[in-house]
């Protein structure tokens, strides 16, 4: 009883307070959430009155006039985006396969592990490494040897001059940027497949290809595609990596070896000098890359939530 | 159904078991790629002056990197009290008040997203929040901006890091008659500690290393850190972009390398000193 006199408020006082405090600070990532949209649409205001849904679907981009159009941008995205979840898709998942069902344990912790820190290297230091290395290696080798020696010149995807940037060499280091990201679903989701439903398959006479094929991808397709969102919703956002190898013009895609632009790496590379309307459709870029990253990260925790709720049950 | 024989079905598992070996193969040679040539034009520019002079301006052949170093100190600090705060107590909530409840899942949800929104979307919020407000670029927003990112990876963390603690440990502190808060802070969270501390450890790494968002924050400068709440920041990725992307200079160009092996260096030990400590807690139990 005399402990209770001494103290300012009451037990129970306190530990609404407490409740109260740490709601509070998790509330503050829905508010935040809620503030990106806020934000970005109010700035985004002078641009959506000035060029209307035109903005979508122009290509002009003419800062003397001051006329923009997102569509190179939003192609650009697009494309690289593309690249990057075409090469990295097929990638991780036999690297997934490999480190859980082939791989001894010891081996495919180590290998996890190393996996890990290629996640963990900054963006900027995949960009640098593009520039000075990977371009140059792109023009004297890889660009040349798909042009003239296996003639896809002739085809219009790799068609025109090159010289090294661009979209096919952006698409190509957020391939390796995102690999290790759906890697690390991917095994956890491979990992979650009880099994029992493996050893009967194994049982039954069934090869390890055919396991994963007919019993992990059945089972963890949602699992699956979450990963895949995951990685899609990087590779949409990143800068970066991809700013100091596209060859920033606002131009439309039509070959791979063109050079090109991001919308990330539009905001990046024309914030700075931008005022009045151009910042604002600076700002309504920005609402567009928010509005997409939203749509796939929601997408990703749906089919995360859906496969990890249906290991719950079982 | 399709029949296939035997041999055909080997076949397959043995060429896809090979394309898997190299596509192991494959990304670690881009992993040992990447690094080697960091650490090989990195340590070609490492000198004394380089870590103890400020940067010089555009053209300047010689200079160092410390103010960059110094500053993205500054800033990442500032972000970890910024962010970390609100991160771990509402990780509690997560973990403490709100298993399964709708309001628990909504802010999970959310939180899951945020981190997956571009981090050049954050810089542009922060600089319409506090760069337009205040009519200048500084370290101080620069290090709200890098906080952002790093609440939802702490927030998730901690929530998973309370859970594994057992339930047993929370009902004997509460049944000892210890208020929610106390049996909280001094059981549960002492006992998650290494866990928790790993969780804001990864997040560190991982903001350390962000250059969209402080492109439109903290800027570049090369002074010292001196006016981090009120001026442009110098910063160490930063300033690889500047010297990267907008110099010609070979010279300029070598420090960028230097700058990148110091970020890349800071990074990877953060890293693995964090998947240590947690592997060696994990043994210790």
């Amino acid at each position: 009883m005399d402990n209770s006199k001494k103290q300012l408020i009451s037990p129970d006082a306190a530990d609404q307070l407490f409740k109260i405090t740490t709601a509070v600070c998790a509330l503050l990532a829905v508010a935040v959430m809620t503030g990106f949209f806020i934000q970005l649409s109010w700035s985004s205001i002078p641009a959506i009155k000035t060029f209307g849904f035109d903005f979508l679907f122009s290509s002009e981009w003419d800062p003397v006039k001051n006329l923009y159009g997102a569509l190179p941008a939003i192609a650009g995205t697009l494309v690289t985006t593309a690249i990057a979840v075409i090469i990295a898709v097929p990638l991780s998942f036999i690297v997934a396969m490999f480190l859980v069902e082939t791989a001894p344990p010891a081996l495919s912790n180590m290998l996890s592990h190393a996996i890990d820190l290629l996640a963990a290297i900054p963006s900027i230091i995949y960009g640098m490494w593009g520039l000075f290395i990977f371009v140059p290696f792109m023009q004297t080798y890889v660009q040349p040897f798909l042009a003239d020696t296996l003639h896809l010149s002739a085809t219009p995807l790799f068609a025109g001059e090159y010289n090294g940037f661009g979209f096919l060499t952006s698409g190509i280091i957020l391939a390796v940027m995102i690999l290790p990201f759906i890697c690390a679903v991917m095994r956890d989701v491979f990992r979650m497949v009880p099994p029992v439903l493996k050893e009967s398959a194994f049982g039954a006479g069934a090869t390890s290809w055919e396991v994963t094929l007919d019993i992990t991808m059945r089972y963890g397709s949602r699992g699956l595609l979450g990963a895949i969102f995951l990685g899609l919703g990087r590779a949409v956002g990143e800068t970066m990596a991809v700013l100091f190898v596209i060859g920033n013009v606002q131009k439309m895609p039509t070959s791979l070896y063109q050079a090109g632009t991001t919308i990330s790496a539009t905001l990046a590379n024309n914030f700075a000098e931008a005022q009045g309307v151009f910042r604002s459709a600076l700002f309504e870029l920005g609402l567009i890359l928010l509005a997409i990253s939203f749509l796939i990260q929601v997408l990703a925790q749906f089919w995360l939530n859906r496969v990890s709720r249906q290991m719950g049950e079982k | 159904m399709i029949k296939r024989g035997l041999f055909y079905r080997k076949t397959i598992n043995l060429a896809v078991t090979a394309a898997s070996i190299m596509t192991v193969g494959l990304a670690l040679l881009f992993m040992g790629w990447i690094l080697y040539t960091v650490f090989d034009n990195g340590f070609r520019c490492f000198s004394w002056a380089f870590f103890t002079e400020p940067t010089k301006p555009y053209g300047i052949p010689d200079g160092g990197v410390a103010n960059a170093v110094l500053g993205t100190i500054f800033i990442t600090l500032g972000a970890v009290v910024i962010g970390v705060p609100p991160g771990l107590l509402g990780g509690i909530y997560l973990a403490e008040f709100a298993k399964g409840s709708r309001l628990g899942n909504v802010i999970r949800f959310s939180a899951n997203v945020m981190m997956g929104i571009p981090s050049i979307i954050v810089g542009l919020f922060v600089y319409a929040l506090m760069v337009y407000t205040t009519k200048s670029f500084s370290g101080l927003a620069g290090s709200v901006a890098l906080s952002i990112i790093m609440f939802p990876v702490v927030l998730r963390t901690t929530e998973d890091m309370l859970m594994m603690v057992p339930d047993a440990l929370r009902e004997s502190a509460l049944a000892l008659g210890a208020p929610r808060w106390k049996a909280t802070l001094n059981i549960i969270c002492r006992a998650a500690k290494t866990g928790l501390m790993t969780g804001v450890l990864l997040a560190v790494a991982r903001v350390s290393g962000e250059t969209a968002p402080l492109l439109f924050t903290a800027l570049c400068s090369d002074s010292w850190p001196s006016g981090y709440f009120t001026q442009p920041t110098s910063n160490l990725t930063i300033t690889i972009t500047e010297y990267a992307t907008n110099s010609p200079f070979p010279e300029m160009h070598a420090r960028a390398w230097g700058a990148a092996l110091i970020i890349t260096a800071a990074i990877l030990i953060l890293n693995i000193s964090c998947r240590l400590l947690f592997k060696d807690s994990k043994h210790g139990k």
